[in-house]
This record gives C-alpha cells, structure tokens and sequence, in this order.
C-alpha cells in the first residue's frame, strides 16, 4: 500500500508557477529519489508535504486518510520530517538540546532529562551516529550535524523523512556514511525522500526515481536499474546534454602562473609543506584530493587571503603580493569555495553581487560614486551572457536557485577578463544544466588562452576538465599525470596517501 | 526551532529592513501603551492628547518636539551608521560628553577666530573629539579582537568622569556654585533657527548628515563596501574589500556625529560645558536607530517621532497629574518591538565572539563569524 499520496498540487508564487499538477506517491520502506534541476520544484512540493507551504489545489492522502497539513507540527505530529538544505539548528545548544527542545519529555512541569537522555543515547547507539550529545552544535561537522537533523526526526518519531539535498554539503566519504544510515533507516520501516541532482548518487541510493521538471512531474516509476545517467539528465533538462565533455586544449602556450615554496603553516601545523607548481597559458590544471589536505590552505595563498610562510607567485613575469585586492586587481579571478559564505552577500541584490570585488573598477564607478547606469547595464549584460534565470537583477541573490547563484559568482569572475582563474568547486551544488554550461565556459575561457587551476572534489570534474592533473595529500603534491594516464581507482589511491607500485595495479586489475 | 535562524536572516543581515515593520511596531507601542495607562487608571485618550498638544498641535509643541529631536537625530545616526559594519556603539555618551566639553574649551578660549569661523572649528573640534574617541575603539576591536560593546560602555564611564573632574576641578568657572566651565563666547554660539527656543543651526547640519550618509551608502563605493561588510563579512574579505579601514573610517564618523551631539549642547542650548550636559542621549540613540532600520533617512523621522514623545512628556507633566513615566513606557515598548530582537541577537553574537574555542579563532582572522 502507498504510504503517502499528493494528488494534484499545484503551487504558485508571484511570477511562477512552481507546481502545475504534480501527483506523487510513497511506499513504505522505500527510499524515493526526487530528482530535477534547481527551481524544477523540489523543495516546494517537499515544503508542502511537510505543512511549510499551503498547496492552491490539490489533496493529500496519508496512511490512507485526507490530511490537510497547517503547519510543519501537523506534519511532524503524523510522522513527517523534513531536513532543509540550510539546517535549522541551534549553535549555541548542545546536540541534545537541540534534539528534544520544542518536544521535551515532561515529569510534571520539568524537563524530564534523564528520560530524553537515554531516548537519544538509544538512537544514537542504534543507528551508529557517532556523536557526543553532549557537544555543542557548533563544533560539529556538516556532515555531524546532518546527522543530528536526522535523530531529530528519528526522536519525533518520523514515518517519512525528507532530506533536501543531503549530499549537497557533504564530502564523498560523508556522503557514503549518509548512505549507510538511510539504508539502515529503510531496513527499519521508514519511507525516505531524497532530493537530490546528482545523478549518481540517485542511482547508488533509490529504488525509486522520480523527476520533476519546471513544476511538472515528467516520470514517477523510473527504476534505477534500468536508468542511465544520460536518459535521467535528459528527462531533467528536457533536452540532449553534453556530459563531461572533453575538449582537448589545442593550444597551450608559455607559463602564464608560477608558484613556488609555497609553505602554509596555521595554529602551528603545517597545512601546506612546500609545493610548487605552474600553469600554462591556454591550460587547466586540476587540483585532486580529499578535502582536508590544503585545498583551503592552497586556494587563500592564491588569492591573497592569507600569509604564506613562504611563497613566490608570479603572473605573467610580474610578482604579486599584498592583500586579496591587489591579487584580484591584478587580473586573478577567483571563484571561492563556497559561494553562500564566500562569494555572495545574498541579501543585497542580483546587480549589487554582480559588482563585488569589481565595485571599485573604473567602468562601474567614477571617482568613488557608482554609476547607476553602468552597473545596471552591465549587470543585465551577466544576467544575459551567463543565463542568470531570474525576472530582475533588483532582486535579493538568496531568491535564486543554488545553480543560479553560483552563476553570479561565475559571470562577474568571467566578465573582467581575468589572466588566471582559480576555481575552487565551480559546479558544486548546481545542477546538471548549469554544470554543463559552468564547463563549457570554463573550456572557453581557457580556449581563449587563459591559465585555470580548478580544484574540485568532484573526480570525475577533475578528469574530464583537466589537461593536467596534480594530487595534494597531507599538503604536498603526491602526483602529477596527464589526463587518461591514471584511472579513477589509481587516483584514489594516491588521494588516500597510498602508492601506486605494481603490486597494488595488479590487484586493481583483478578487482576491476 | 527556528528562533536562531530567523533573526539572523531577518534582521542582523539586512541593512534597512521593511518601513511597514517599523510603523507596525511603533502604533503597537502606542496601542501597549495605551492600554497600560487605562489599566492604571488613567485615562488614555486625556494623556496621548496632552502629550499631542504638546508635540504637534501647535507652533510652539512643534519646535520644542524638533529641539528635542536634535540630539536623537544625532546620536541616532551615530549608532545607525556603525551598526551598519556591524559595529555596536555603546559609547555614544561618552562621544557625547567629549564632544561637548572640546567644543565649549574652543569656544572659551580660543578668542581669535572671526565670526563664523569660530563656531565653525569649535564644532569641528567636538566632531573629531568623539571621532577619535570612536577611533579608538575601533583600533581595540581590531587589534585585540575586544568587544566593542564592552570598551564602549567602559569608556563612557571614563569620559564621563574626566569630563566631571575637569569642570569641577581645573577648568571650573572660579566663583562657580555648580561644576560648569568658563562661558563660550559668544561668537562661538549656535544660532536659533527660532527666538527664544532650543532649536539651533544643529537641527539642519543633522538633517544635511542624514542626508548626505543615505547618499553614501546607497550611491558610493564606500557605501558599497560597508552594506557588504555588514551583510557578509566573510564576502567583503574574499572581494578583497579592506575592512578594518572600513571599520575605523565608520566608527569614526560614528563618534564624530554623537560629538557633534555633545557640541549642539555645549554651543547651541548651556553655552558652556556643564556635568550631566547629556541625559542619556547617547543610550537614546538606539531605539532611534532601530526604529529606523538603521537607516540614515529613516533616522530623521523615527528622531522626530521621539523627539515629539518627549515635548509631549513635558506638557504632560505641567498640565495633568499623569505621571510622566507612562511617555519613557512607550518609548520602551518600541524598543521591545523593534530593536530588541535584532540588537539582542547582535549583543550575543559580539560578546560571545572572544569567548569562543580555537576552530573559531581561526574563522574569525578570516573573518569567519559574518
Ligand atoms: N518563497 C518563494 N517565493 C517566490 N518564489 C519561490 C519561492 N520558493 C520557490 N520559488 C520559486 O519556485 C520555483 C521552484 O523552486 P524550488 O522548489 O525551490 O526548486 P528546487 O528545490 O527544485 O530547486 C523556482 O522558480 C523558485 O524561484
Ligand atoms: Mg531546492
């Protein structure tokens, strides 16, 4: 018997209509991947199965009986949970706290601790959370807190637990941990949603694959067995899609980006233990390896936002040092690592994020006063070149779609012609329409002969772009091939800090 | 659940939040208001009268309410502006103070400016006294990562002491009965937009402020850098925009304003430095500010609208037996309105931040806690 049914939501928000008649249902003791690009209308039709949103039409039938869900607590009192995308935790509580405030186990007026206590200990033994409740929440992981969300749910008891984009903010190997807890969760009765757009992990996870596509549901019975990566992203993007596309570089020319000594040591622990490395004109050179191991370190070296023990760049024969804005000015774009606490101040606007880094150029402004006229002009300039899908630049950036959002970031880096371009997760948390297009521009630019470092924790990212492939372990650069020269397991390897020697190729052979 | 979250996201990141928010807030002090004085037993409809007789039912009401709005206006932008960085300054009336007592030493001792010019420096003197007193503690909150709340607070105390000890002590007028510092003269008096009232040239040169930091912020490449800042810090660095300049050049002229604030005093209503010259009006600012969602226009008016309470709160006091207090309970309900959840959230996250573990520590070089 289905679990849960939606019949005909619709759903409309000024200017869009977000869900135009979508059925939906879910088994028990299934995990549903609802798939689609940003803004297809995932999170909407989630929201208003969890009582967030109030659906124009529409019914919702639950363990056989009509619901009508006020508020997120009807849908939680009848065993729907939802974890957002952006978590609603508290971080100044410790994890229990957060897990039992709002739902506290009384004795007469008083929390009754103990009790709440030993019910979280249970969970958390049960399905191998791996977390102190005693520990404040601000100390914890993406990944821990995560977790967190889930034994919130699993406190209250959920049925049906909906997870927007879990992956979205997880490393890979955290992303195999989620993977094992929710299998564990479905063993045990639950029915789980997962939003998600990658389209992998919906085929490693789902027994169940569903796709939305600009407020319609195209597809609710797709079995993941029989799905390919390539029918799922065109269903989702409604036409053919280029997918890790590879286009050799055709004309690398000198060395455009040098670095060298570069040593980075914070709280007294070298992060970075002398690496050198340059780029060529026309080249992207990819960056591998496991988040953790001077990624960060590497990208705020080169863009200036931090102090290096030691380090030489040059761009072109010139030295540069001094603060980030003497790097960027020098024609260093940078596409940070995370565009919500890096790149965009997502309560100002479209036009106002467009600009940022760039505001004191002499085509944005004269003599200290922002011209009005420029900045709009060539904002739309963005919104058009880049595909910015959004009605008006005047908008706040947190209104658009994750995809979109990172095309901002994209389009100013893009727009001031930078030399070099260092690019650290370009497509992380887009969607595979987006992602297509990041790509493709990222190969233009280069085409044009400029010099791109990407870093990314995307392999496979990292393998179809590159024309050069570096692997930093524990901060030092453990490798360095040509595309094609070493497989996926051989780079994971090396990523993982072990070698490569005949033994172990023979072994991969056979496992392979 | 939510409750984090949601002021973070709906008032400590944006600059100027919804006017209607404002409005809402300020009609629900009055409606509050209102109800608490009936529930004492007075009549609410005889009290918000007299306190409109007061304000704006005539000529008179009207310049007392604008007078009275002058050091609001003031010290209302002071802190607006600085709580736009993100910056707390708590040290309003301590600016104020100082401001007052360097202005009226200019205008008392310095006897060889011509004419306009004398007023002109002696302001200008009051100007960079809460400037640089602004200044400092923008240097401790950079240097040493302390809280500007605390250092504010502190040095108000300080301030306020010296200023006392000097005019009851070194600079005293001889002869004098209360601790007052020699006379201005009079070439350094603020002149009366109108006779025999409180009202000087300090209301327009406010409004000029205003006016002209509504502009910054909105049109200039400053004004850019610092609506960054206080919506994502940790942005504002990864654009290479240089914040601890941004935060001096703000806190500056954040203390500058109030000690504008503390020279309208000394120049334009005592003509000389006196203890107590101010009543809080560095305190006072904040509702003002929070009321105008920190925005300089907005300061303007929601400076007006206290300014009138207190005009009203004085024919209160002479013309009915309602206790005057019932005025300082509405003023209190606004601010429990508005500016309580944004500045409470604020408070916490700046006096937390020194206190926080070493993972932290390292964020907050990088500008980690936006
Ligand atoms: N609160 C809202 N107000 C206005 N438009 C919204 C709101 N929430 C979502 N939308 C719009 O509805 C569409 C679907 O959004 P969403 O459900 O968030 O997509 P997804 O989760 O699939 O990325 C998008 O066009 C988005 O801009
Ligand atoms: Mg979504």
């Amino acid at each position: 018997m289905d679990m849960l049914q939606m019949k005909n939501i619709s759903k409309s928000f000024p200017g869009t209509k977000a869900l135009d008649s979508v059925d939906f249902y879910l088994k028990e003791r299934e995990i549903l991947s609802l798939l689609g690009e940003n803004g297809a209308g995932k999170t909407t039709l989630m929201k208003v199965l969890y009582g967030m949103l109030h659906p124009d039409t529409g019914e919702i039938y639950y363990k056989g009986e009509q619901v009508h869900l006020k508020s997120p607590l009807d849908a939680i009192n009848k065993g729907i949970c939802m974890v957002h995308q952006h978590f609603m935790l508290v971080p100044a509580f410790t994890v229990m706290d957060n897990i039992i405030v709002g739902n506290e186990p009384k004795s007469g007026l008083f929390v009754d601790e103990k009790k709440a206590r030993e019910e979280v200990k249970a969970l958390i033994n049960r399905f191998n959370f791996n977390i102190n409740p005693d520990t404040r929440v601000e100390k914890l992981s993406v990944g821990e807190q995560q977790r967190v969300e889930i034994l919130k749910a699993l406190y209250r008891k959920a049925d049906v637990i909906i997870l927007d984009e879990p992956t979205a903010v997880l490393t890979p190997h955290e992303v195999d941990s989620l993977f094992v807890i929710l299998r564990k969760l479905k063993e045990e009765g639950k029915s789980i949603v997962i939003i998600t757009h990658k389209l992998r992990e919906t085929m490693a996870i789902a027994d169940r694959i569903n796709v939305l596509r600009d407020g319609k549901m195209i597809e609710t019975d797709i079995d993941p067995k029989k799905a390919t990566i390539h029918s799922l992203s065109e269903m989702m993007v409604g036409r053919q899609v280029a997918l890790g596309i590879k286009r050799p570089a055709k004309n690398i020319g000198d060395v455009a980006f040098k670095v060298e000594h570069l040593k980075v040591i914070e709280d007294g622990v070298a992060k970075i233990k002398g690496i050198d490395f340059s780029i060529r004109k026309g080249e992207i050179l990819g960056i591998a390896g496991i988040e953790g191991n001077g990624q960060t370190q590497l990208l705020e070296s080169l863009t200036g936002l931090n102090n290096p023990e030691s380090m030489k760049l040059t761009l072109k024969g010139k030295e540069i040092k001094g603060s980030a804005d003497v790097f960027l000015r020098s024609g260093i774009g940078h596409i940070p690592e995370d565009r919500l606490t890096m790149g965009l101040a997502t309560e100002m606007t479209i036009k106002d994020n467009l600009i940022l880094g760039y505001h004191k150029s002499p085509s944005l402004q004269r003599n200290g006063i922002l011209s009005k006229k420029k900045i709009r002009d060539y904002s739309n300039r963005c919104k058009e070149d880049f595909n910015i899908k959004t009605p008006t630049i005047d908008v706040k950036a947190k209104s658009l779609s994750g995809g979109n959002q990172q095309k901002i970031v994209i389009a100013r880096t893009f727009s001031h012609d930078p030399e070099v371009i260092i690019a650290a997760h370009p497509t992380r948390g887009v969607d595979v329409g987006a992602m297509e297009y990041i790509h493709s521009k990222l190969l233009d630019l280069r085409d044009e002969g400029k010099a791109v470092l990407l870093i990314s924790a995307d392999l496979d990212e990292v393998r179809s772009l590159s024309d050069r492939i570096l692997v930093l372990y524990e901060g030092r650069i453990v490798s360095e091939s040509m595309p094609g020269e070493l497989s996926e397991v051989q780079l994971g390897l090396l990523m993982t800090g072990n070698r490569i020697d005949e033994e172990v190729e023979d072994e991969i052979r056979e496992i392979d | 659940m939510k409750s984090g979250k949601l002021i973070n996201n709906k008032f400590l990141k944006s600059g100027s939040g919804s006017f209607t928010t404002s409005v809402v807030a300020f009609l629900l002090a009055i409606v509050v208001g209102g109800i608490l004085i009936e529930l004492a037993g007075f009549s609410s409809i005889a009290t918000y009268g007299a306190i409109f007789r007061g304000s704006l039912g005539s000529s008179r009401g009207l310049v007392l309410s604008l007078s009275q709005a002058t050091p609001l206006l003031l010290t209302g932008l002071s802190f607006a502006i600085a709580f736009r960085v993100r910056i707390i300054n708590t040290g309003a009336e301590g600016q104020v103070y100082i401001g007052a007592m360097a202005a009226a030493l200019v205008g008392a001792y310095v006897n060889f400016l011509p004419g306009i010019t004398h007023v002109a420096v002696a302001v200008l003197v009051g100007m960079i006294a809460g400037g640089l007193v602004g200044l400092f503690i923008g240097f401790l909150k950079i240097k040493f990562g302390a809280s500007e709340v605390i250092v504010g607070i502190m040095l108000n105390e300080i301030l306020i002491l010296i200023t006392a000890w000097l005019s009851t002590g070194p600079l005293m007028t001889p002869g004098s009965a209360t601790a007052q510092t020699n006379p201005i003269l009079e070439t350094a008096r603020l002149g009366r937009l109108v006779p025999r009232s409180q009202l000087t040239w300090a209301l327009v040169l406010a409004v000029i402020i205003a006016v002209y930091l509504e502009w910054m912020i909105r049109k200039t490449t400053l004004g850019y850098e610092i609506q960054v800042i206080g919506s994502n810090l940790k942005a504002a660095k990864t654009a290479g925009i240089n914040v601890p300049k941004i935060y001096l050049l703000t806190i500056f002229i954040s203390g500058a304003i109030a000690g504008l604030g503390g020279a309208a005093l000394s120049l334009g209503i005592h003509y000389r430095f006196i203890e107590g010259i101010s009543t809080g009006f560095g305190f006072a600012g904040i509702p003002v500010a929070a009321l105008a969602m920190y925005s300089p226009a907005g300061v303007v008016v929601s400076s007006f609208l206290f300014g009138a309470l207190r005009a009203g709160a004085m024919t209160l006091n002479r013309t009915t037996s309602i206790p005057i207090e019932f005025v300082s309970v509405v003023q209190a309900l606004v601010v429990v309105f508005v500016a309580a959840p944004m500045l409470i959230a604020s408070i916490k996250k700046n006096l937390m931040r020194p206190f926080r573990g070493i993972k932290n520590k390292r964020e907050s070089l990088k500008g980690g806690d936006a």
